[in-house]
C-alpha cells in the first residue's frame, strides 16, 4: 500500500465521516456553544483535508492557505465566546 | 475579555502575524498572497490584540485613526498609477527596476499598488470592527 493510496483510501473517507457528524452536530446543537465548537472543528477538518491534497499534489503553497484558514477559526471561535460572554453580562 | 493565556498569547502573536502579512504581502506578485490577503492578517492581528484586551489598548497601539489609512492607500495606488506619466509612458504602465533587491526581489509598481490595496484593506476592516465593537 503506497502512501497515495492510504491517503485515498484511508485518511480521506474519515475525515469525511468527521466531516458529516461534525454536520448533524451543527443542526441539532441544543445550545449555541455546542454549534460553535463545531464550527471550529468543522475548519480544522478542513485543514486536514487541504493538507491532504496538498500533499498529493506536491504544492507547499497550499499549506499556507492552512495556516491562514486555522488563524480565521481561532479568531472566530474568540469573537464568539467575547460576545457570548458579554450577552450572558447583559441579561 | 480575562484570560491571562490568551493575553499572554497576543502578545506574541502580534508582532508575529504582522511579519507574516508583510511576508506575503511581498511575495504576491507571482505566488499566492497579495496586498487583500495580507491585510486582513495584520487587522486579524490587532482585533486578536483587541478581544484579549480591551478597545483603549488597541487603539494606542495604533495612534492613529484606522480610517485615516484609507486615503494613504488611495494615494499610495494612485501614484502606482500616475509614476508613468513622469516617463513619458501610458498611465498605468508597469515599470520594474532592472536589479532584483536583496531580500524582496523585483520592485515595480505593482508592489506599490499592493501596498496601497493592504493600507485601504487594514482601515477599512479595522475601522469596521472598532464601530461594530463600540456601539454593542
Amino acid at each position: 500500500m503506497t502512501l497515495q493510496d492510504y491517503l485515498y483510501y484511508f485518511i480521506l473517507p474519515v475525515l469525511t465521516l468527521s466531516v458529516i457528524l461534525l454536520f448533524i452536530r451543527f443542526v441539532k446543537g441544543p445550545s449555541i456553544s455546542d454549534r460553535v465548537v463545531s464550527l471550529d472543528l468543522h475548519i480544522t477538518t478542513g485543514i486536514g483535508i487541504i493538507s491532504i491534497y496538498s500533499i498529493i499534489n506536491d504544492q507547499p503553497t497550499f499549506l499556507d492557505i492552512a495556516m491562514i484558514l486555522a488563524l480565521i477559526a481561532f479568531l472566530g471561535t474568540i469573537a464568539f465566546s467575547y460576545y457570548i460572554e458579554k450577552k450572558e453580562k447583559n441579561e | 475579555m480575562k484570560s491571562i493565556i490568551l493575553k499572554t498569547g497576543s502578545d506574541y502573536l502580534l508582532p508575529l502575524l504582522i511579519m507574516f502579512s508583510i511576508f506575503i504581502l511581498l511575495r504576491g506578485h507571482y505566488l499566492p498572497g497579495g496586498g487583500f490577503v495580507g491585510g486582513l492578517i495584520a487587522s486579524i492581528a490587532f482585533v486578536l490584540h483587541f478581544f484579549a484586551n480591551s478597545l483603549e489598548n488597541t487603539k494606542n497601539i495604533i495612534r492613529i485613526h484606522p480610517g485615516l489609512l484609507i486615503p494613504v492607500g488611495l494615494v499610495f495606488a494612485l501614484f502606482s498609477a500616475i509614476i508613468p506619466l513622469f516617463l513619458d509612458q501610458a498611465v498605468m504602465t508597469a515599470q520594474w527596476m532592472h536589479e532584483p533587491l536583496p531580500v524582496i526581489g523585483m520592485v515595480g509598481t505593482a508592489l506599490l499598488f499592493d501596498i496601497g490595496v493592504y493600507l485601504v484593506v487594514l482601515g477599512v476592516t479595522l475601522t469596521i470592527i472598532f464601530t461594530i465593537s463600540e456601539t454593542m
